[in-house]
C-alpha cells in the first residue's frame, strides 16, 4: 500500500515567523516561573531512593553481636576483589562459631554493584544510601570493621540524609 | 553658558553615567539570574542577599586578574580597541530624553544631557563607531578566530544598520524632526499615539536590528563561542575583557532606551499630562521611562535564552532580502500616506 506523504505548505503566518517566535518566548517564560530543580548541595542533600547502593555497613543483632559469620561469600562474589576478611573463632559463648576478626573494604576498588549484599547468607553486609564519603587520601578510603559498624549505627533507622538535615535544624 | 547651567549639565552627566554603570551591573546580575531561572536553575545566590553583590565580585575578579597581552598582537590597537567600543556605547545615552522638563532654581531643565537637533543621526553615527572597536580588536589580536569575529561583526552591522536606519526614517517622517525631543512630543497623549501602534512594521524591523547591532543572540555571530572560540575578544583578558562586556551591556541599555524613545512614547505616561503635575509629573515620567526600558532589557535577555543563533548566510539573507525591502516599502507607504493627507 502506498503511503501518501502530504508536504506541509507553510501558511502566511508560518512564513513571517512571528507567531512561532512568540510561542518560543512563552516556553522560556513558563520555565522562568516553574519550580527550580537545583539542590544546593552542601546545604541541601539529595535523598536517595530506597535500594540505593552507597557506602557499605555491617549489621548487628540487638545484643551487639555482629551478624557476619566470616563465610567469605561476599568476597567470593565480589567482582573486583575489594573485600578482605580474616575469620576467627567467635568470642561469644553458645553462639555461631565464626566471626570476622578483620573485615576490610577497599572503597576505591569497590564498584557498588551490590553482589556482596546479595551473596550474604546472614544479611550482614548491606549497602546504605550514603553517597558523599569522598576524602583526600587513599588510606582514608580503606574502611575496616569498626568503620563499617559505625556506618550501621549511623544508618540503622534508615535515611541518613533526612536525619542529618533534621539534626542541623535542631541545633 | 553661565556657571549654574554648567553645573547642571555636569550633574546630569554624572547622574546619567552613574545610572548607566549601575544598570550595567544590574544587568549582569539579571542576565545570570534570568538565564538560570529559565533553565530551571537558581543562579548566583551566595554573594550578598540573593546574590546581588555578584557583579561586584565579578568586577573585583576582573581587576585582580593578570592582564595578558600576547606577544604577536598589534599593541597600540589592541589596547585601544576596548576603549573605542566602550566610549561610544556610554556616549550614546547623551541625547536620549529620560523625563519631562523639571523646574529647579527658577529655570526649566530638560532631563536630557544634550538636546542635539540631529539626535537620531548622532546615535546612528556613534553606534557605527562602536563596531570599529570590534573590528580593530579582531584585527590587532593576530588570531584567525578574532579576525573572523571582527569581520562578521562589521558585515552584520552594515547590513542591519541599513534596515534600522530605514525603519527610523518612517518615524522621522511622522515626527517631522530628527530631534528626539520632538519625536517624544509627537507621541504624547494616550496609548494609541505611540509610534508602535502607528508603525508596527518599522518597530519589528527596528527591534530585530537592535539585536544585531548590539551583537546579542540570536545575532551574536561575532562571538559565536562554538565556532570562533570567543570571537573578537578571544585574546583579551582581565579588565580589557570586562570593558567589552560592559560595552555590550551599555549598548543594550542604549538600544532599549532608543526603542522606548522612538516607539513607546519615551517618558510619556499614557492619559496623563505630565507638565500639569509639576514634580509628580516629572517623577512619573522618569519612572515610566525606566519601566519601559526595563521591559526591553528583560526582552533582550529573554530572547537571548530562547532563540538559537542564526547561521551566517541566514543572517545576511534576513538583513538584505527581507528586512531591507520591507523597510523600504514601509517608508514608501508612510511617505505616500503623509503626502496624500497633506494634499487633502
Amino acid at each position: 500500500m502506498a503511503t501518501i506523504i502530504k508536504s506541509y505548505e507553510p501558511t502566511f503566518w508560518d512564513k513571517i515567523y512571528i507567531p512561532a517566535l512568540v510561542k518560543g518566548l512563552m516556553v522560556t517564560l513558563r520555565h522562568f516561573f516553574k519550580r527550580k530543580i537545583t539542590i544546593q548541595y552542601p546545604d541541601e542533600k539529595h535523598i536517595p531512593p530506597e535500594g540505593y547502593r552507597g557506602l557499605h555497613r555491617l549489621n548487628k543483632y540487638p545484643n551487639d553481636r555482629i551478624k557476619c559469620v566470616a563465610c567469605e561469600m561476599c568476597s567470593a562474589a565480589c567482582p573486583v576483589d575489594c573485600i578482605h576478611i580474616v575469620p576467627g573463632p567467635s568470642p561469644w559463648e553458645g553462639d555461631k562459631e565464626r566471626y570476622p576478626v578483620r573485615f576490610d573494604i577497599d572503597l576505591l576498588r569497590c564498584i557498588f554493584c551490590g553482589f556482596c549484599e546479595m551473596a550474604c547468607p546472614e544479611e550482614a553486609i548491606e549497602l546504605t544510601e550514603i553517597y558523599d564519603f569522598s576524602n583526600y587520601t587513599r588510606e582514608s578510603l580503606l574502611i575496616d570493621k569498626e568503620g563499617l559498624l559505625e556506618v550501621y549505627e549511623l544508618t540503622k533507622d534508615r535515611n541518613f540524609y533526612s536525619r542529618v538535615k533534621s539534626k542541623e535544624s535542631q541545633s | 553658558m553661565d556657571l549654574l547651567g554648567f553645573i547642571i549639565i555636569c550633574v546630569k552627566v554624572l547622574v546619567v553615567f552613574a545610572a548607566t554603570m549601575f544598570t550595567v551591573l544590574a544587568l549582569i546580575y539579571a542576565e545570570r539570574r534570568i538565564s538560570a531561572f529559565m533553565q530551571g536553575r537558581i543562579g548566583p545566590n551566595r554573594v550578598g542577599p540573593k546574590g546581588i553583590l555578584q557583579p561586584i565580585a565579578d568586577g573585583i575578579k576582573f581587576l585582580m586578574k593578570e592582564d595578558i597581552i600576547p606577544a604577536s598582537v598589534d599593541k597600540p590597537i589592541f589596547i585601544l580597541a576596548p576603549a573605542i567600543l566602550l566610549v561610544p556605547a556610554m556616549m550614546t545615552f547623551a541625547v536620549i530624553p529620560f523625563g519631562s522638563n523639571i523646574t529647579l532654581f527658577g529655570r526649566e531643565i530638560p532631563l536630557q544631557i544634550a538636546d542635539v537637533n540631529v539626535g537620531i543621526l548622532y546615535i546612528l553615527a556613534l553606534t557605527s563607531i562602536g563596531v570599529y572597536g570590534i573590528v580593530l580588536a579582531g584585527w590587532s589580536s593576530n588570531n584567525k578566530y578574532s579576525l573572523l569575529g571582527g569581520l562578521r561583526s562589521a558585515a552584520q552591522l552594515i547590513s542591519y544598520e541599513l534596515a534600522m536606519g530605514l525603519a527610523v526614517i518612517s518615524i522621522i517622517l511622522l515626527a517631522g524632526s530628527l530631534k528626539l525631543n520632538d519625536i517624544v512630543a509627537d507621541q504624547q497623549g494616550y496609548f494609541f499615539s505611540w509610534n508602535v501602534v502607528k508603525q508596527p512594521v518599522a518597530f519589528l524591523i527596528f527591534l530585530v536590528a537592535t539585536y544585531a547591532e548590539t551583537n546579542r543572540l540570536p545575532f551574536d555571530l561575532s562571538e559565536a563561542e562554538q565556532e570562533l572560540v570567543g570571537g573578537y575578544h578571544t585574546e583579551y583578558s582581565s579588565m580589557k575583557f570586562a570593558m567589552f562586556f560592559m560595552a555590550e551591556y551599555a549598548n543594550m541599555i542604549t538600544a532599549a532606551a532608543l526603542t522606548v524613545t522612538l516607539f513607546f512614547g519615551g517618558w510619556d505616561v499614557p492619559l496623563i499630562n505630565e507638565a500639569s503635575l509639576g514634580m509628580v509629573g516629572v517623577l512619573l515620567s522618569v519612572i515610566s521611562f525606566i519601566l519601559k526600558m526595563a521591559f526591553f532589557l528583560f526582552l533582550f535577555i529573554w530572547v537571548r535564552w530562547t532563540f538559537p543563533r542564526f547561521r551566517y548566510d541566514q543572517l545576511m539573507k534576513l538583513g538584505w532580502k527581507v528586512m531591507l525591502p520591507i523597510a523600504l516599502i514601509n517608508i514608501f507607504i508612510t511617505a505616500g500616506y503623509l503626502s496624500i493627507t497633506a494634499l487633502v
